[in-house]
């Protein structure tokens, strides 16, 4: 297969995950995931870092993922109640590496949050995704989302999935 | 404001204490804790691991100062402004790294380290009145550290700083404890975040635990999905799973001390941690009995301790160890900073473990921070209404002053703002 339909192949993918994300369609968006699945946002000051053993601000395994969905779906998730209106843009995919049935894609992204009808973000980084082959689509294996920002500063929180 | 000048209307005889809502929304009073508070308590800086080899540093604003934390060329720990003495620029850019000398770009004055000016260009320009020797860069009039917990203070004629401390420092004994050699290290990973809230917002919340049940109905949920019980006792008066309390440490500094349920990596076991971590733990523990004895181990393995020092640094010691230092940044927003501590000689599994019990609650993507953030954003908006809703209501347990203090009630909070409104009219 072309570097060139792989790479369209991925961005069909990311471009159904951020839309699902963007509605708060977490349940859907969970089922695009590996049973290996882990979710990654380092910190700003160590973006290369390893979760072993740097602190992150998210590193989740696939149960902890589970968990964040039924957390940021509950009302009483105060952060998030009234629920954050998304809109995230995914650009400059490319594809690091394709073997077997393993994908490895990078792209940026910026995710504009408005929250409580005043307040606007923009989490604006760099992202990189191990995807597995399942038949005609992908599953995710790892999904690291890196922040450009110094700091994490006036963003305030990520209570939402990045 | 009350009676006498007071922010507070402490009515012991009635167990009533309200605190005047102006001290989160006025400018004015902002400007004065800037020279009354911050200008005259110990404020932490950094922590010494935070420096490993001579000439690392960290750049800071620390108290609204921008400061330079460094490890000099001979290994000392040096506060530095971070402030030519030429025309002002600030002459460490990075924010943090490893380096021989500062250097000024505006006209290339360098500094070592230490402080010292080592060189000006075009010297020879200079009269002889010109003394080198006293153009190095300022710091504050102190800096002191407690087991390598550094705080500057810029008042020359602040107490030192373990009389300062006070009996902090059994608190601040018992994280340390948990390192077989007493050494704990900052580990890699800041999380720095604003919160649009006045900065005191923040001390109440980090010791108030009659908030968790309403504020943290998510984060219990998922510690009973994870295996833990959250059942509060069938005790009158109680909100939490365990009994905890609210312990005075005199000069504004107090801390809960609560009897643990949520799991701690050094060393009490929920299923969350995986079967696998069992051994180790018992292990850690076991270290623990033997180096300290049974009754200590017991106080640093199974109790939760929110240790505030006045007026802005809290190190949570429950399902992790955080340090965490706030400033404000205008009144109706702060500036957080919050490190993970761990002790040096931690193994790659429990120093893994550590963190991620940490991300369990803390932090701007735990389970937990980010709706006390929420939280404390709603009171600030809330508080608009002050001018015509002037008194928050902050009695809760009152009546027992003097007595048993729960960590559900409201003491320790009152303790925090009978210093602060102390303080503040001494320098009225």
């Amino acid at each position: 297969m072309s570097a060139a339909s792989i790479r369209a192949e991925v961005e069909d993918f990311l471009f159904l995950e951020a839309d699902l994300l963007d509605n708060w369609k977490l349940k859907e968006w969970e089922a695009l995931l590996a049973d290996d699945a882990t979710y990654q946002i380092p910190a700003n000051d160590d973006p290369e870092g390893d979760f072993r053993s740097s602190l992150f601000i998210i590193a989740d395994d696939r149960e902890r993922i589970h968990q964040r969905i039924i957390r940021a779906l509950d009302p009483n998730c105060h952060a998030e109640h009234p629920k954050s209106r998304l809109s995230r843009i995914i650009g400059n995919v490319r594809i690091a590496s394709a073997e077997g049935d393993l994908v490895t894609a990078t792209a940026n992204f910026i995710v504009n949050r408005y929250r409580r009808y005043e307040r606007t973000f923009e989490y604006v980084g760099h992202c990189r995704y191990v995807l597995k082959r399942d038949g005609a689509s992908f599953k995710i294996k790892e999904r690291r989302m890196t922040l450009k920002s110094h700091e994490l500063g006036s963003l305030g929180s990520v209570s939402f999935i990045l | 404001m009350g009676a006498n000048g007071s922010y507070v209307i402490d009515d012991r005889e009635k167990g009533i204490f309200l605190l005047d809502r102006s001290v989160h929304v006025d400018n004015d009073i902002l400007k004065r804790e800037m020279t009354t508070i911050f200008a005259k308590c110990w404020i932490y800086v950094g922590h010494g691991s935070e420096l490993k080899k001579p000439g690392d540093f960290h750049t800071r604003n620390v108290a609204g100062r921008p400061i330079i934390f460094a490890r000099d060329a001979k290994g000392e720990v040096r506060c530095l402004f971070n402030t030519c003495r030429h025309r002002g620029a600030i002459v460490c850019a990075d924010r943090s790294g490893n380096s021989r000398r500062f250097m000024c770009v505006y006209h290339g004055w360098i500094y070592n380290t230490d402080g010292t000016l080592a060189r000006v260009p075009g010297e020879d320009a200079y009269t002889e009145a010109f003394d080198k020797t006293t153009l190095g860069l300022k710091g504050p009039a102190k800096f002191d550290n407690y087991k390598d917990f550094w705080f500057l203070n810029l008042d020359p004629g602040a107490p030192s700083l373990r009389d300062y401390l006070g009996k902090t420092t059994e608190y601040i004994d018992l994280v340390v404890d948990q390192s077989p050699s007493g050494k704990m290290e900052i580990l890699p990973g800041t999380q720095e975040y604003d919160v649009a809230a006045n900065w005191k917002l923040m001390v109440e919340n980090s010791v108030d635990d009659y908030h968790l049940p309403s504020t943290h109905s998510t984060w219990l949920n998922f510690m009973k999905n994870s295996g833990v019980k959250v059942e509060p006792p069938k005790e009158p008066g109680l909100v939490l799973p365990t009994k905890g309390y609210a312990v005075d440490l005199g000069n504004g500094h107090f801390t809960t001390d609560n009897v643990n349920f949520r799991g701690r990596p050094v060393a009490a076991w929920i299923p969350l941690y995986g079967e696998a971590a069992k051994p180790e733990m018992d292990a850690i523990r076991a270290e623990l009995v033997q180096r300290l004895g049974p009754d200590r181990a017991t106080r640093v393995c199974d109790t939760n301790r929110n240790l505030v020092i006045f007026p802005n640094l809290v190190i949570n010691d429950g399902s992790s160890v955080t340090v965490r230092a706030f400033y404000p940044d205008g009144v109706g927003k702060m500036h957080v900073t919050a490190w993970a501590l761990g002790p040096i000689e931690e193994s790659e599994t429990a120093r893994a473990r550590r963190l991620d019990a940490f991300l369990t609650f803390y932090g701007p993507g735990g389970f937990a921070t980010p709706d006390d953030v929420e939280a404390l954003e709603m009171v600030q908006k809330g508080l608009a209404n002050w001018q015509d809703d002037r008194w928050t209501e902050m009695s809760r347990g009152m009546g027992r002053e003097g007595g048993e203090q729960l960590n559900s009630d409201e003491f320790h909070l009152r303790l925090f703002w009978r210093k602060w409104d102390a303080m503040m009219g001494e320098h009225a």
